[in-house]
């Protein structure tokens, strides 16, 4: 993995919405939706931002594309600070960085045909000769699956698969080097997400894309990416190779997150764990380790000193979790201090 | 050649769609039998208020001593007035005064107030705070003492009348734009299109106008009424049309001294005002459920 080529490089990364209250509207408090997030992706690999909604994966892609500006820390992709560059610096940037969105319906502007928007994505960053864009249209509408001739309907005339493979088309049209995928399957069956994972596959092997894939379908990730970061409230949890975060999760919140996951199997008893309460709010976060008021490992030093990001000596190269016990809790000499809620799924 | 032809082709399919929709607008609307009403007689009224003054034997202007307070006829179809002139030749001829302010006012407001509320809801934070409080400011006056102010600043006239009517539109627009705009800008394909590095301009203009126009043309339809009612209003005050211009509510005010003894000199001016008023009144409520997203399905 170290012979890679880093490709982006985020490095404490806060992002903090204001709250604005009073009669002067100052500042009263922020949204701690993003808080002190590092992490890096090498070229050509898919990782995955996992986590439950308001836990802030949606925003950690959003600021790499800076549609809001992050509050502090340095993004730095493929050698550059994104967040030093002036408008028309980023402008041009964009042409490497690009973003799918969840819902089809939304992501296209209803009253331009597929034609129109694809060429109005050329016609931004100027990516292809005015005389050959139509050929590219074709091409792409062809490479994503779909008709040449349908590039003349609207949106409107689309099904959700289709209209998320113009999304694609559109993000793939100005030859990005990295494509934030932001929930891209989530609002599309089971059978289509399929499809648009195995495209979105193939493309990266066509023309070694790299991913920054965000879900929150587990049996997605498993399937798409290479490393996966795990997020709870603004914060990086755990991260490392997808094959170890599957079969050797460390972090309480991680089992938790991953006992979810059902199994196909109706003979298969699984042990599924059950956190009590729910995710507290990112404007107030817990002190501490953010996670320790579901945790059921929680002790006093988890309400006062947070966590670091931790590689054991017994985990993978490049796996990391941020708890106190993890070596404990894999030895079995921290036992969970509240009763815990397993439960025999039947 | 070849090329061409593909071209043609494709602004064909492109406008196919857009034909179909104002058959299905036209469907729509037909579904509410009132604002057809309402349509249909405005589309008269406009008919009538272009060729109207060319087909009419008497003008408009001309006094007839001998023909003063004359009832109506078959001569003189709404009778004549105080000074003898052919009231129903004074309507016909003022029905493009009355039809041009409610439009002009109306596309000055427009063209006025859609930038303000684009600009106020794209840019958001201090300039959205600042352009709206002014814009509070001129909400919390009445909208007919608002104009006579501006009336009264500019002197009284016709244009002066439409431009107070227009700047008294304004807030209305910007208000209605800024709210649509709001909404418009968090849309993911607005946030997709920033992301390929498009500017503001090209997301102002191509994305988020076309997107938010249908409550203005609404709005803008409701408005020609009582941009008309204003005028009409001010006109009546003596601070729009100057005599001899025959304009409605110049004439109903023309009228107002002899209401015992020839009421028609008032009340067929007055009675066009209410059609006019009530035609684009009914017709906007319609306009607005056909343009409902929530029908169309």
């Amino acid at each position: 993995m170290s012979q890679k080529k880093e490709l982006l490089k985020i490095n404490n990364l806060k992002q903090y919405f204001p709250i604005k209250g009073g009669v002067l509207g100052r500042t009263v408090n922020n949204v701690k939706a993003v808080d002190d997030v590092s992490f890096t992706i090498y070229e050509g690999e898919t990782v995955s931002v996992v986590g439950e909604s308001g836990c802030g994966k949606s925003t950690t892609g959003r600021a790499i594309l800076r549609l809001d500006d992050p509050t502090d820390g340095t993004i730095e992709f493929d050698g550059t600070d994104l967040l030093s560059l002036n408008k028309k610096e980023m402008r041009k940037m964009r042409k490497d960085l690009q973003i799918i969105f969840q819902d089809p319906y939304a992501s296209l502007n209803p009253r331009m045909t597929v034609r129109q928007t694809l060429n109005e994505a050329m016609e931004i960053q100027n990516a292809v000769p005015r005389d050959e864009r139509n050929d590219r249209i074709a091409e792409l509408m062809e490479t994503v699956g779909l008709q040449p001739h349908q590039a003349d309907r609207f949106p409107h005339e689309f099904s959700g698969g289709q209209r998320q493979r113009i999304g694609i088309a559109r993000a793939l049209s100005v030859n990005p080097k990295l494509i934030v995928c932001d929930e891209a399957v989530s609002a599309l069956d089971v059978s289509i997400q399929a499809q648009v994972l195995n495209l979105l596959k193939k493309f990266q092997d066509e023309w070694n894309l790299t991913y920054l894939f965000i879900a929150h379908d587990l049996g997605v990730v498993r399937h798409i990416s290479d490393r996966i970061i795990v997020m709870y409230l603004g914060k990086i949890v755990e991260m490392g190779d997808t094959k170890s975060i599957f079969e050797n999760p460390q972090h309480p919140y991680t089992k938790a997150l991953l006992s979810a996951i059902p199994v196909p199997d109706p003979e298969k008893k699984t042990e599924r764990i059950f956190l009590q309460g729910d995710v507290p709010s990112p404007i107030d976060p817990p002190t501490g380790c953010r996670f320790h008021t579901r945790c059921p490992f929680a002790t006093d030093k988890c309400a006062e000193e947070v966590p670091e990001l931790r590689n054991e000596d017994y985990m993978t190269d490049g796996h990391a979790a941020a708890c106190h016990y993890i070596k404990a809790i894999e030895s079995g000499e921290h036992q969970p201090t509240r009763e815990t809620s397993k439960v025999r799924d039947v | 050649m070849s090329n061409q032809q593909v071209e043609e082709g494709v602004q064909e399919k492109v406008e196919n769609p857009r034909v179909k929709s104002i058959k299905d607008f036209y469907k729509r609307l037909a579904k509410n039998r009132a604002a057809l009403i309402g349509f249909y007689t405005i589309l008269f009224l406009i008919v009538v208020s272009i060729i109207g003054p060319l087909l009419t034997s008497n003008s408009p202007n001309d006094t007839d001593v001998m023909n003063r307070f004359e009832s109506p006829s078959a001569e003189f179809w709404f009778g004549t007035d105080h000074m003898g002139r052919d009231i129903f030749t004074r309507i016909i001829h003022g029905m493009s005064l009355t039809l041009g302010i409610g439009f002009a006012s109306v596309i000055m407001g427009a063209l006025v107030g859609i930038p303000i509320g684009i600009i106020s809801g794209y840019y958001g934070g201090r300039i959205d705070n600042i352009i709206m409080r002014f814009i509070d400011i001129l909400l919390a006056f009445p909208g007919i003492l608002l104009a006579l102010a501006i009336v009264s600043i500019l002197g009284g006239s016709l244009v002066n009348v439409t431009i107070a009517v227009a700047i008294y539109a304004v807030p209305g627009f910007a208000r209605i734009i800024r709210g649509s705009t709001l909404a418009a800008k968090k849309l993911e394909y607005v946030d997709a299109i920033r992301a390929l590095g498009a500017g503001d301009g090209r997301i102002i203009f191509k994305h988020i106008l076309p997107n938010v126009l249908s409550p203005v043309i609404v709005n803008a339809t409701l408005y020609i009424a009582t941009a008309i009612l204003t005028a009409a209003g001010l006109s009546f005050l003596g601070m729009g049309a100057q005599p001899p211009t025959p304009e409605w509510g110049a004439m109903l005010n023309d009228g107002r001294g002899y209401m015992r003894d020839a009421g028609y000199i008032a009340f067929f001016p007055g009675a066009f005002i209410v059609v006019v008023v009530l035609a684009f009144n009914i017709f906007g409520d319609g306009l607005r459920d056909a343009l409902d997203p929530k029908m169309k399905k």
